[in-house]
């Protein structure tokens, strides 16, 4: 993800609060916060893994690889995995297609018209996602009116809701924020001047796009798919909600092994996998900025 | 000002997908005042059944009061936490600063649906499955990331000056922090506040996990009741949401300006 860099301040001449003993008790707290809520849980995640799933729920403490090899051999899981990634992936280059005409109109646009566009480019991410998901469901409904205005077309209706379409739908709107956030920190490098050039020169507007536009907004465009693609794999709630229980993705199973069926090594080992997933597009996305250099 | 080298047909494009973004949430508005017993859209009467639905829910009420105690409960330990944490890794740049600060922030870097996961197995052996200690512990994971990062960021930008000049002229190092140091971090406890506040009154993955029967959040009953049955209800209970949303961020920008804090 993005580099983590610690604001600094030289230090002050006279340590304000003097002794590490002070500063040790100042960062206690956040620390004990931080190793019961996170660093011990996650630590355990990991042990749990190895552990054997008992019948009912029940925990044994062993060390075995059953659970790895369980979801690779179960062609349930495999199928689950791949269209996980397959569909993450397609909401990955929907969001990029929908969410790349926004970016650039902001880019260009300046003073209080872009102010005002960029809140409404930030709004949705202060709504809950839940509510926003409502709001599909209303609108995706099979009496809902994108269905009765494609009917009035006289098409066949097309089942929108409580499958993959629907899923798709909703979390490529949910993510464009994050897409468009993330395009538009990358394209600094993008001049206007240089687009002005390109075409005093006799580009048309679309060899200018592709041989100019484009290839400047790269590193945006692969940051933004690496924040899209992490956020669609780890979705929950939208895919819970839209696809109706009848829809099997990565997170929706970790929940319903979780909680449902008590299987907690078999969910311990999804999430493992989820977090090799990251790890993996977090490699692509080394080498396509490397590769773009 | 808006820009006069874009082309009509682009501008269509761009208002068509600005309508597709802010489709849903802006639906959930007329949704609220539907007449009709099911989900619909457009209804075909309006009335103010699903308010009044809404006040005599019982469950949704008290759901609200916990999101509110939790979020304001949260919100002022991360504050009381994050701000000497911030200051002695900014200020004091003890031994392995950064590594402090990447660990500290780094649970922001995991899917909510792992963290979920494995905060509830720990807090199961422990107990806390279905309290509220076990609720603001599971938020406080990321609400201090948030607050350290904003604050820790805004003390780094904080000129260093004032704060010798106060030293220079025999002001005691707590005096100094109190009467100088944390008066020019207001904007960042601010924007720290509000962060905080509305992730935790947000929050629903984690606390999906760490809710009992008896015990609720707002989001975690809407996600509920969402996933059980259709009906307007939900709409009234988003447009007063929304509405809180909005008096935060109305409070922030009075405040500090709402530029500096969300648009960098």
């Amino acid at each position: 993800m993005m580099t983590i860099t610690v604001p600094t301040a030289p230090t002050v001449s006279r340590p304000a609060l003097g002794r590490t003993g002070t500063a040790a008790a100042l960062l206690l707290p956040i620390a004990l916060i931080n190793a019961i809520g996170f660093i011990l849980p996650v630590l355990n995640l990991l042990r749990m893994s190895f552990n054997e799933a008992l019948a009912g729920g029940g925990v044994r403490e062993t060390f075995t690889l059953a659970n790895w090899t369980g979801l690779f051999g179960d062609s349930f899981y495999v199928e689950l995995i791949i269209n996980s990634i397959t569909v993450s992936l397609s909401i990955t280059i929907a969001t990029l297609i929908v969410s790349y005409p926004i970016a650039l109109y902001l880019h260009r646009s300046t003073g209080r018209w872009r102010t005002f566009l960029t809140v409404l480019v930030i709004s949705p991410l202060l709504t809950s996602a839940v509510v926003r998901t409502y709001g599909w469901i209303a609108l995706l409904a099979d009496q809902g009116p994108i269905v009765s205005a494609i009917a009035a077309l006289g098409i066949a209706p097309p089942r929108l809701m409580f499958n993959t379409t629907g899923v798709i739908i909703g979390l490529t709107e949910i993510l464009m924020p994050y897409m468009i956030l993330s395009l538009l920190a990358g394209f600094g490098r993008l001049d206007p001047r240089v687009e002005e050039a390109a075409m005093s020169l006799g580009a048309p507007p679309a060899k200018t796009f592709w041989r100019v536009i484009l290839p400047l907004t790269l590193p945006g465009i692969a940051l933004g798919c690496l924040l899209c693609f992490v956020l669609a794999v780890s979705s929950f709630i939208t895919p819970k909600l839209l696809g109706g229980g009848r829809i099997f993705l990565l997170a929706t199973e970790i929940y319903d092994q979780a909680i449902v069926t008590l299987n907690w090594p078999l969910a311990a080992t999804l999430s493992m996998l989820v977090l090799i997933i990251f790890g993996a597009a977090l490699a692509a996305y080394a080498r396509v900025l490397r590769a773009i250099e | 000002m808006e820009d006069t080298n874009t082309s009509a047909p682009m501008k269509l494009l761009v208002a068509i997908l600005f309508l597709f973004l802010l489709a849903p949430v802006i639906l959930v508005v007329p949704l609220s005042f539907s007449g009709e017993q099911i989900l619909s859209f457009p209804p075909e009467s309006w009335s103010l059944r699903w308010y009044a639905a809404l006040a005599d829910n019982p469950k949704m009420i008290s759901a609200f009061w916990t999101s509110l105690t939790l979020g304001v409960i949260v919100t002022a330990i991360s504050l009381a936490v994050a701000i000497p944490a911030a200051y002695v890794i900014v200020r004091m740049r003890t031994l392995g600063s950064t590594f402090l600060y990447n660990l500290f922030t780094a649970p922001l870097l995991l899917p909510t649906i792992v963290l979920g996961l494995a905060i509830l197995i720990i807090f199961a052996s422990v107990g806390f499955l279905g309290t509220f200690t076990g609720i603001v512990i599971g938020h406080l994971v990321i609400t201090l990331p948030y607050a350290l990062r904003v604050i820790a960021t805004t003390l780094g930008n904080l000129n260093l000056a004032c704060e010798e000049a106060a030293s220079t002229l025999g002001g005691r190092p707590l005096t100094v922090f109190h009467r100088v140091t944390l008066p020019m971090m207001a904007p960042g406890i601010v924007a720290a506040t509000a962060l905080c506040f509305l992730v935790s009154f947000d929050e629903v993955v984690i606390t999906l996990f760490l809710t009992g029967p008896r015990l609720t959040t707002l989001p975690v009953e809407l996600f509920h009741h969402v996933e059980s049955r259709a009906d307007p209800l939900v709409a009234s209970v988003s447009v007063l949401l929304i509405l809180l949303t909005l008096a935060v961020v109305m409070i922030v920008d009075r405040t500090i300006g709402l530029s500096k804090t969300f648009v960098k």
